[in-house]
C-alpha cells in the first residue's frame, strides 16, 4: 500500500519495478552506492575545499574563513553556517534566484549533522571573547544533479573542513594580528551522512535523479564518530513505518564504516 | 462482515466503519476491504452501500447538476461563474445568443455582468475541463427576483426530500416557487417577502437538522404554526 | 559549552513544569475560528499557541504552477513577531522555509488532493507563541483544519516529539527543554501506523533513539484522541439530537 499520488507511467514504472525486484536499472544492489571520487584542496583560494562526484552528481564545497561577532548567547564560540547554491548550470530544473526549499533544507541538514556532532570545535575559533571570533563559512555548490544531493554535500563538507587551514594570528591591544603560517582547523567528530529512501517496501541507498522521482520519501541519518545517531530528517510526501525507520538506521550504520574511511583516509 | 459504527454515528476521518463486503459510498473509501470515513459526519448504510452524511463539505460539479451562479469575469465571447466548486464555470456567449458570437456586434456586459445571478445547468465538467454551463432549457437564466439561501452541500438531498416529499410540502405550505440546486444554493420565489422569509426559514432549519427523523412533519408544524402567526 | 547545573527535571523524575516524564502539556483545541478561511483551528499546547487555517481547494493562482492530476498543497509556517522573546523578523527564515516543507509534506498523505486536479489546498500555520515544539502543535491544528474545510481525508495527522533530557527519555519537549536537549518530533497517521514526519537533532544512541520513537509514537496516539474530540466537539448538538431520537 502507498500514498504516493504520482502517476507512474513508462520509465517510472520500469525504475520502481526494478527495485521492486532488488536490482536496479543501473546494475547496482539496493543497497550499493555509486561510484565516490573524491579530490581535496582544488581552490587555492579557499580555505577548504572537497569535490565529490557520486556517480554523475558532482558537489563542490568551499570553505572561506572570515572575523565576525559571536552570537550574544555564545560569547566563547566562533559561528559555523552552511549555504547551498542550487544553480542553473547544474540542472535544467535549477533557476537563479535566492534558495528554494530544496536548497534550505539540504543546507540545514548538513548543518545539523556537523553542529549537533560537535565536529568543529567552535570554542578554539574564538579571538576574543564576546567581541571577535572566526566565522567558518561552508559553502555547497551543486554542479550536476543527479540525485542524492544530501549525501554528496555531507561528504564533502566534512572533507573540506578535515583540509581547511586558517591563518595564524595574535591579538594585541585587542587588534588581531595576522602573523605567517597556518593551523589545520580542530575536527573534533566526523559525522557521517547516509539517505535511505524508500519505494513501497523496499529500502534503497543513493538513489539518482531518476529514481528520485519514483521514490516517496527518504530518511537522512547522520551518525557521528561514537556510533550514536546525531540527526534524522525523514523528507517527502510519503511515509515509514516503525518497522522501515528501524531497517534504515541499521543499513546506516552497515554503510558508514565505507564513508568514513573514505572521507577521513583520504 | 464486521461494523464499527452504527446507523447515524458521528465518524471522523480514518474511522475504521466496517470490514467486508460494503460498497463505499460518499465521504469514504475502501481499502484491504475495509472501509473507512474521510469526512467528519454521520454513518449511513443503504444497503450494502455505506456513505458517510458529511457535515462539512465543498460543492463537486457532475453533468446535469442545476448549480446558481454569480458572474465574477465578463471575458471575450464568455462568462466566468462562481459556483461555489474548486473551479469557476464557463458559460459561452455562443450559448446564450444561440449563434456564433461576433466582437463587433455584441456587448456581452450589457447582456449579463459581474455580480449577476444565473440559473444554470452543467453541461460538461471533467478532470481536465473547468465546469461549462447552458441557459439553453426552460426555467433557466438570469435570476431576477426573489431571495436565494445557501447552505451546505451535501444537505441538499433532505430539502428535496424521498421522491421530492420535502420541497413540495414547502411549495404547498409556503406559497412559493422554490428551486433546489446542487450546488447548495435554493432559490426561492414568493407572493411576499413574508412567505419568502417564511421558506428560508423552514430551509435552515431543515441544514441544521438534516440527520435527524421526523423532519417534515416538524418542519411542516413549523411552517403551519408561523403561517397562523402571519 | 558551559554546562548548567541540572535542574530541568528533579529527583522525583519531575519536570520544570511539573510534568512526569511521558506526560504531554494541557492541550486545548477550537474549531472553525477563522471566518474566511474553508477551514480552521487553534490550539493551545502549555505555552504554544497556534492558528491553521485552510483555504481550497480552489483555482490556483498563479494558474501555471496547476497540477493536471492532483491538487497543489502549499504550507507557510510563519512565527509572528512577538511570538518568541527576542522579536523574530517578520520575512520567513531559514527555519520557517525548512519547516513548512516537512510539515507540507507529512500532511500531503493525508489528503485525496488526487480528487481535485487543478486546484491549490492552502495551508497557513501562524505561531503566536512558541515554546518549544511549535511544528507539532502546528500539525495537529493544521490537520484539524483541513477536516474542518470538509477536504476528504484517509486519517488525521497527530505530532508529537520525544526527546533526551539531562539523560532522561522525555515526552513533548517544551521550550527550555529543547533549548537543551535532544528532540525528536514525529508526525503519524494512527490508522496505518503511517510516520509521516521524522527529524531529530541531538544524540541518541540506536537504543535509545528506538524508545524514544515509540515513546513518540503513543504521544501521537494521544495527541489523536485529543483531535478526534475536538472535532467532534463541533457537532455535539447534532451528536445529542441523533441519541435523542
Amino acid at each position: 500500500m502507498t500514498f504516493s499520488t504520482m502517476i507512474m507511467r513508462g520509465r517510472h514504472k520500469q525504475i520502481a519495478q526494478s527495485i521492486l525486484s532488488g536490482k536496479r536499472l543501473d546494475g547496482r544492489g539496493l543497497t550499493d552506492y555509486r561510484e565516490i571520487k573524491l579530490v581535496t584542496g582544488i581552490i587555492e583560494s579557499a580555505e577548504g575545499s572537497a569535490r565529490v562526484y557520486l556517480g554523475k552528481t558532482d558537489v563542490i564545497v568551499g570553505i572561506k574563513i572570515g572575523i565576525g561577532e559571536p552570537f550574544p548567547d555564545l560569547p566563547n564560540k566562533g559561528v559555523l553556517t552552511v549555504n547551498s547554491e542550487f544553480r542553473p548550470i547544474a540542472s535544467p530544473n535549477f533557476r537563479a534566484g535566492p534558495p528554494g526549499e530544496k536548497s534550505i533544507e539540504l543546507s540545514r541538514v548538513v548543518d545539523r549533522g556537523i553542529r549537533e556532532s560537535s565536529a568543529v570545535d567552535l570554542e578554539k575559533l574564538c579571538i576574543i571573547p564576546g567581541k571577535k571570533v572566526f566565522v567558518i563559512f561552508i559553502d555547497i555548490s551543486i554542479l550536476n544533479h543527479d540525485g542524492n544531493l544530501i549525501d554528496a554535500s555531507a561528504i564533502a563538507s566534512l572533507a573540506a573542513l578535515l583540509n581547511t587551514k586558517f591563518s595564524n594570528y595574535e591579538v594585541e591591544n585587542d587588534e588581531i594580528k595576522i602573523k605567517t603560517g597556518y593551523t589545520q582547523l580542530p575536527v573534533l567528530n566526523h559525522p557521517i551522512t547516509v539517505t535511505v529512501a524508500k519505494i513501497e517496501d523496499k529500502l534503497v541507498i543513493d538513489p539518482s535523479l531518476e529514481e528520485e522521482r519514483v521514490i516517496g520519501a527518504k530518511l537522512t541519518i547522520t551518525v557521528e564518530d561514537s556510533g550514536n545517531i546525531c540527526a534524522i530528517q525523514k523528507s517527502g510526501s510519503d511515509y515509514f513505518n516503525k518497522q522501515l525507520i528501524l531497517e534504515a538506521v541499521k543499513l546506516t550504520n552497515e554503510k558508514i564504516g565505507d564513508l568514513r574511511k573514505i572521507i577521513v583516509e583520504d | 462482515m464486521p461494523i464499527f459504527y452504527e446507523q447515524r454515528e458521528l465518524v471522523t476521518p480514518g474511522d475504521l466503519i466496517a470490514d467486508g463486503d460494503y460498497m463505499a459510498g460518499d465521504s469514504t473509501y475502501k481499502e484491504d476491504d475495509k472501509i473507512y470515513a474521510t469526512r467528519v459526519g454521520l454513518v449511513n448504510y443503504e444497503g450494502r452501500r455505506l456513505n458517510v452524511v458529511a457535515l462539512k463539505a465543498f460543492y463537486v460539479p457532475n453533468v446535469g447538476d442545476l448549480v446558481i451562479g454569480e458572474v465574477v469575469n465578463v471575458n471575450l465571447g464568455s462568462w466566468n461563474l462562481d459556483i461555489k466548486a474548486p473551479h469557476l464555470a464557463t458559460l459561452r456567449a455562443s450559448d446564450v445568443l444561440d449563434r456564433s458570437f461576433s466582437p463587433q456586434r455584441d456587448d456581452l456586459p450589457s447582456i449579463f455582468d459581474v455580480e449577476d445571478l444565473m440559473l444554470s445547468k452543467i453541461v460538461a465538467c471533467d478532470r481536465t475541463r473547468d465546469p461549462l454551463l447552458t441557459i439553453r432549457e426552460p426555467g433557466l437564466g438570469k435570476i431576477s427576483g426573489g431571495q436565494v439561501v445557501e447552505i451546505t452541500p451535501t444537505k441538499i438531498p433532505r430539502v428535496i426530500g424521498s421522491k421530492g416529499s420535502m420541497v413540495n410540502m414547502l411549495k404547498k405550505e409556503t406559497g412559493c416557487q422554490i428551486t433546489v440546486c446542487q450546488n447548495g444554493l435554493v432559490l426561492i420565489i414568493g407572493k411576499t417577502i413574508e412567505k419568502e422569509r417564511l421558506a428560508i426559514m423552514a430551509i435552515r432549519k431543515i441544514d441544521q437538522e438534516a440527520h435527524t427523523k421526523g423532519l417534515t412533519e416538524r418542519v411542516t408544524e413549523m411552517i403551519q404554526k408561523e403561517n397562523q402567526g402571519v | 559549552m558551559t554546562k548548567k547545573p541540572l535542574t530541568l527535571i528533579n529527583k522525583k523524575n519531575i519536570r520544570v513544569d511539573g510534568r512526569k516524564l511521558d506526560e504531554l502539556r494541557p492541550i486545548k483545541i477550537e474549531l472553525n475560528i477563522i471566518g474566511n478561511a474553508n477551514g480552521s483551528a487553534y490550539i493551545e499546547q502549555g505555552k504554544n499557541k497556534i492558528l491553521a487555517a485552510v483555504y481550497g481547494p480552489k483555482e490556483v493562482h498563479p494558474r501555471h504552477l496547476a497540477l493536471p492530476d492532483r491538487a497543489l498543497l502549499r504550507c507557510q509556517y510563519h512565527m509572528s513577531p512577538f511570538s518568541v522573546k527576542e522579536r523574530k523578523r517578520p520575512a520567513p527564515s531559514r527555519r520557517e522555509t525548512e519547516i513548512s516543507k516537512v510539515i507540507r509534506e507529512c500532511l500531503s498523505p493525508s489528503i485525496f488532493g488526487e480528487y481535485y486536479p487543478r486546484t491549490s489546498i492552502d495551508i497557513y500555520i501562524e505561531v503566536l507563541e512558541a515554546d518549544g515544539g511549535t511544528r507539532c502543535s502546528g500539525i495537529i491544528a493544521a490537520s484539524l483544519a483541513l477536516a474542518d474545510a470538509g477536504i476528504p481525508l484517509r486519517d488525521l495527522v497527530a505530532a508529537c516529539a520525544a526527546g533526551k533530557v539531562e539523560e532522561h527519555l522525555v515526552l513533548d519537549l517544551n521550550g527550555p527543554e529543547d533549548n537543551k536537549g535532544t528532540d525528536m518530533p514525529i508526525a503519524l497517521m494512527p490508522t496505518f501506523n503511517a510516520v509521516t514526519l521524522l527529524q531529530m537533532n541531538g544524540i541518541l544512541t540506536t537504543d535509545e533513539f528506538e524508545q524514544a520513537l515509540n515513546l513518540a509514537v503513543k504521544g501521537c496516539e494521544q495527541v489523536y484522541t485529543l483531535q478526534k474530540e475536538a472535532l467532534k466537539a463541533r457537532y455535539i448538538n447534532v451528536k445529542e439530537e441523533v441519541e435523542e431520537e
